[in-house]
């Protein structure tokens, strides 16, 4: 499927050793599934926790970047003498500095630009960079740099970039590709068959990532070997993309990112700033840290590209869908992404005839980064409410019009079977524990509050699946250490790996150690995106201690002379199944106390082949919107997740909860905000763009797992949840608001200032 | 300096203008303020990167150390203290990640220079810990899971001290007011509230 756009891996997924035999499922749980807080709690509650962007070392410098302050222009020259005298400043970078002109890429072979790039395609692009003493100093000395520029003509909105006068962003014009499209049955044929048919052209905001911790590195020299503390998602992926930035072996190239503050797809990329905090600590033979401001952050680290998108749907008057024209238009921003949004109204419900039409432009603003579920939250709010339109004219109840139109076979090429879909039960169950039917009774229509409910479906594409190792090493006095790779991004990624290990090996979670997220010392694993965390490395969790496991009944079973497979490990004591006076305490085993430690290796066994392995959800909430002011109240919301088995039921909630405050965001207050004059942003900082606060989610939040293993999917049985949290929330906002008011708005956010224009509308038709 | 010592039942936070000016060079000033008011004495103006003495009482103990006058508490407490648990989200007082306490108020440290803390009780996030036991709003957290990546973390139960300091007993919206000033965007907002809630318990129970 080449769907996964924003979870690129290159070519062929590697075969890894297969896990000999595979562990067994299990069948009753006693840690795995229950509220578990986080092992590493102590640490983030504390504050010893250490963040990149807490990392001091001695004789440590600062870094800062000067960038390009229009959205649109070539260097003419750079003077950066009289920054160089300033106090504290140890180094000045330009593209002019030796070993700093280098091509910069976005993946394996595809440069699409330079370090330094002195034609500036947007806002914010880097110019120089420097280091000194105190931050105030690296800052004082941006200002001292003088750089001449030659202004050029830009195009900032969408709709403009493919005009014939539009001036070029990239050397082939603003077209990044050909629009692909996807076609199946006969879409004319289709809508012939239509009773009824909708269509309208739905907006979503540009919306920024805006984790908490800003992006940065620190950078650390020790002769030609090179240690980099980064706020990233995927530290193997950092250390690929400096080896070959500064030209070293992998193996000089040290990634930690032990904790991290939150990335939601911004912080998968290498950042510019990695590289030259490197070279301004190589030049200076002094580590360097350098940390973005938040106003940097905003502009150039990445953003969900806004998109247009027109969506026209038909069915029979007995609800069966029979055709879909859906086009999507979106901005890469400057460089080279992907705005695509229409895999959801593909493979969401049961169609015979679809034609989709994506169309992705380059303009000169901030690059797009994947952000939770790239597309998908986009496509929601248009498919999701041209559902519930279409409904409302067929006179069929909306969650029993989507039930109606689920498909049986995922219809990703010919149909493909899914491992398990439980998309049915997350609408009626979830429905069931809202109390859907009576709260769509109830609605005052007088007044100057209207209550209204809404809900959503959704699925998410990307799934999950080797390369994934994992060491877990026990040692002779039963506690256990689990060594993994992957970078735990305030998920609970440690936390679920030692449930896992304490489930199988019944070890106290407060005996087990872990170590992630270090290319030195931990084993291999991808980025920690796409929701792929749980799927990709839990299985190579369990696979290890099911090893360590095997081991230990071996030597026993050399210790108590009786056959393995009498065995098994009860209570930190391995038991004969026939002669449960045979048996010997894990400590007592004699080999492990002279070997010192046994140690599993698990392996990520490959995905199913022909099958599709998605999480899916559904959502439901409840609003309260003022009349006279336009002003919305959540009153509550719930998330239904099929998201396989729940490994730690805490921090499942919370992840829900999570992923739809950030949809809350996007369908209710983001929006990045471009000054059509200069093409800056204008809205660069928490004051001016909107996250939500406490204040702006629902009261009461309810999360509903159907908690159903996929044991087809993978040993562990669990599915992905980060991203399929945050898909279906803003079109259940939009379907609310429509119950309440028969108003349908198609841009969002649904802010009061819309929403007061539409009432005025509706009353003056009315 | 000590322009800004409490006076029996004065309830400074801070400096006052006046005593500020007074005690610190223009160079504070003109950070501080960014304009001399006409009238007054035009103190002697400090050079960047000079340093002025301050003495700053954290987590009960005495830090005596120079300063740039420029230099605002959070950076203080990071950067020259490497009291990391304050953390940096936006520097310009619009996230409350380094939410501490100014005797008993939360205060954005970002927003205050380190030279205007002086004469206060600064408590961060390290300062609820007795030993190496967690605190009780700590613990809350921790059962509650009122976090995810955890950098707002020790800004949240920061806020929340705050609030129950003032607030033994605060009601489901008094909880979400008093919280709204510090931004999460794991959006781990209805465990936090969970967590204020279950501190507040604690508390009343006497730490138990």
């Amino acid at each position: 499927m080449k769907d996964t756009h924003a979870y690129h891996i290159d070519g062929a997924v590697p075969e890894t050793p297969e896990n000999r035999p595979g562990p067994e499922t299990w069948r009753e749980t006693t840690v795995v599934g229950t509220r578990q807080p986080r092992v590493d709690a102590y640490e983030r509650v504390s504050g010893t926790a250490v963040f990149p962007h807490d990392v001091s070392l001695p004789d440590m410098l600062h870094g800062a970047v000067l960038r390009c302050p229009y959205a649109h222009a070539n260097v003419l020259s750079i003077d950066t003498s009289e920054a160089e005298k300033m106090p504290g400043v140890q180094a000045v970078i330009t593209a002019d500095t030796p070993g700093a002109d280098m091509p910069w890429y976005q993946r394996r072979d595809k440069a699409y630009g330079r370090l330094f790039d002195k034609h500036c395609r947007h806002e914010g692009e880097e110019v120089a960079a420097v280091a000194a003493e105190t931050p105030l100093q690296a800052a004082d000395a941006l200002r001292a740099i003088k750089v001449e520029y030659e202004e050029l003509p830009f195009v900032i909105n969408d709709d403009e970039a493919l005009a014939p006068d539009a001036p070029p962003v990239q050397d082939g014009g603003n077209l990044a590709g050909e629009p692909s499209v996807r076609e199946r049955g006969d879409v004319a044929a289709g809508f012939a068959e239509a009773d009824v048919i909708v269509e309208r052209t739905y907006k979503t905001p540009c919306q920024i990532h805006a984790p908490m911790e800003p992006h940065g590195s620190v950078a650390k020299w020790d002769g030609n070997r090179l240690t980099v503390w980064d706020s990233t998602q995927g530290v193997f992926s950092i250390q690929e993309t400096l080896s070959r930035a500064l030209g070293l072996p992998m193996s000089n190239v040290r990634v930690i990112g032990h904790y991290m503050g939150g990335g939601f797809g911004a912080k998968l990329e290498t950042g510019k700033y990695t590289v030259f905090a490197a070279l301004m600590a190589r030049i200076t033979g002094r580590p360097v840290k350098l940390f973005l401001p938040r106003e940097d952050c905003f502009i150039v680290t990445g953003n969900r590209p806004a998109n247009t998108m027109t969506i026209k749907l038909g069915a029979r008057s007995d609800g069966t869908l029979t055709a879909m024209e859906y086009t999507s238009l979106g901005s890469n921003g400057a460089y080279r992404y992907n705005a695509a949004t229409s895999t959801m109204a593909a493979y969401l419900y049961q169609c015979p005839n679809i034609r989709t039409e994506d169309t992705t432009v380059y303009t000169n603003t901030g690059k797009a980064r994947p952000m939770r579920a790239p597309g998908f939250p986009q496509c929601a709010w248009s498919l999701e409410q041209a559902m519930d339109e279409l409904a409302a004219k067929l006179k069929i109840e909306p969650v029993a019009f989507r039930l109606q139109n689920l498909p049986e076979k995922a219809q990703v090429r010919d149909g493909m079977p899914y491992t398990s879909n439980q998309l049915a039960a997350c609408l009626q169950r979830g429905a069931e524990a809202f109390g859907w039917e009576e709260a769509r009774k109830k609605k005052p229509t007088e007044g100057h509050l209207r209550r209204g409910v809404g809900a959503a479906a959704s699925f998410w594409v990307y799934s999950g699946g080797p390369p994934s190792t994992v060491i877990v090493k026990l040692y002779s006095d039963g506690s256990v250490n689990i060594n993994m790779g992957a970078s735990d991004i305030g998920t609970g990624t440690k936390t679920w790996a030692a449930m896992i290990v304490a489930e199988e090996l019944g070890v106290a979670i407060d005996r087990i150690q872990l170590e992630h997220a270090d290319t030195a010392t931990t084993q291999y694993a991808t980025s920690s995106g796409g929701s792929k965390t749980v799927p990709s490395d839990s299985p190579a969790v369990l696979a290890a201690a099911v090893e360590v496991k095997k081991q230990l009944l071996r030597y026993a079973a050399e210790q108590l002379e009786v056959s393995v497979e009498d065995l098994e490990l009860r209570n930190s004591e391995v038991v004969s199944r026939t002669d449960p006076e045979k048996k010997v305490a894990v400590t007592d085993i004699e080999r492990l106390g002279r070997q010192g430690v046994v140690i599993g290796t698990g392996y990520r066994d490959p995905n199913p082949e022909g099958k599709v392995t998605w999480p899916f959800a559904a959502q439901f909430c409840e609003v309260e919107v003022n009349v006279r002011t336009g002003e919305l109240r959540l009153v509550r919301f719930l998330g239904a997740h099929d998201s396989g088995r729940v490994l730690n039921r805490l921090t499942f909630d919370n992840q829900v909860f999570g992923g739809i405050t950030m949809g809350v965001g996007f369908g209710l207050i983001e929006e990045r905000v471009l000054d059509q004059q200069t093409g800056a942003m204008v809205n660069a900082n928490f004051h001016d763009y909107k996250i939500p606060t406490m204040l702006d989610v629902a009261a009461s939040h309810a999360c509903l797992p159907i908690d159903h293993p996929d044991h087809e999917f993978n040993s562990t049985g669990a599915k992905g949840l980060g991203e399929p949290a945050t898909i279906a929330t803003a079109a259940a906002i939009g379907n609310a608001v429509a119950d309440a008011l028969g108003i349908r708005v198609t841009d969002a956010p649904i802010t009061p200032e819309k929403l007061i224009e539409l009432l005025h509308a509706q009353r003056k038709e009315a | 300096m000590g322009t800004n010592r409490k006076g029996p039942g004065e309830p400074t936070k801070g400096v006052t203008r006046r005593g500020f000016i007074g005690s610190v060079s223009a160079g504070a000033v003109a950070a501080a303020t960014g304009v001399a008011r006409r009238g007054e004495a035009v103190p002697e103006i400090t050079a960047p990167g000079e340093m002025v003495q301050v003495a700053l009482t954290i987590n009960g103990r005495v830090h005596r150390l120079l300063v740039e006058p420029r230099w605002t508490l959070l950076f203080v407490l990071r950067e020259r203290l490497a009291i990391t648990g304050t953390k940096a989200g936006c520097e310009r007082g619009e996230c409350g990640s380094c939410t501490v306490l100014l005797d008993d108020q939360p205060r954005y440290a970002c927003m205050m220079l380190a030279l205007e803390a002086e004469g206060a009780e600064i408590t961060t996030v390290e300062g609820l810990l007795d030993g190496e036991e967690l605190g009780e709003v700590q613990r809350a957290f921790v059962e509650h899971d009122g976090f995810q990546c955890g950098y707002c973390t020790p800004g949240q139960i920061m806020a929340a001290e705050g609030l129950l300091r003032a607030n033994s007993n605060p009601s489901t919206y008094e909880i979400r007011h008093g919280m709204s000033g510090n931004l999460c965007r794991c959006g781990a907002y209805q465990h936090i509230a969970n967590a204020v809630e279950g501190a507040a318990g604690i508390k009343k129970a006497g730490g138990k």
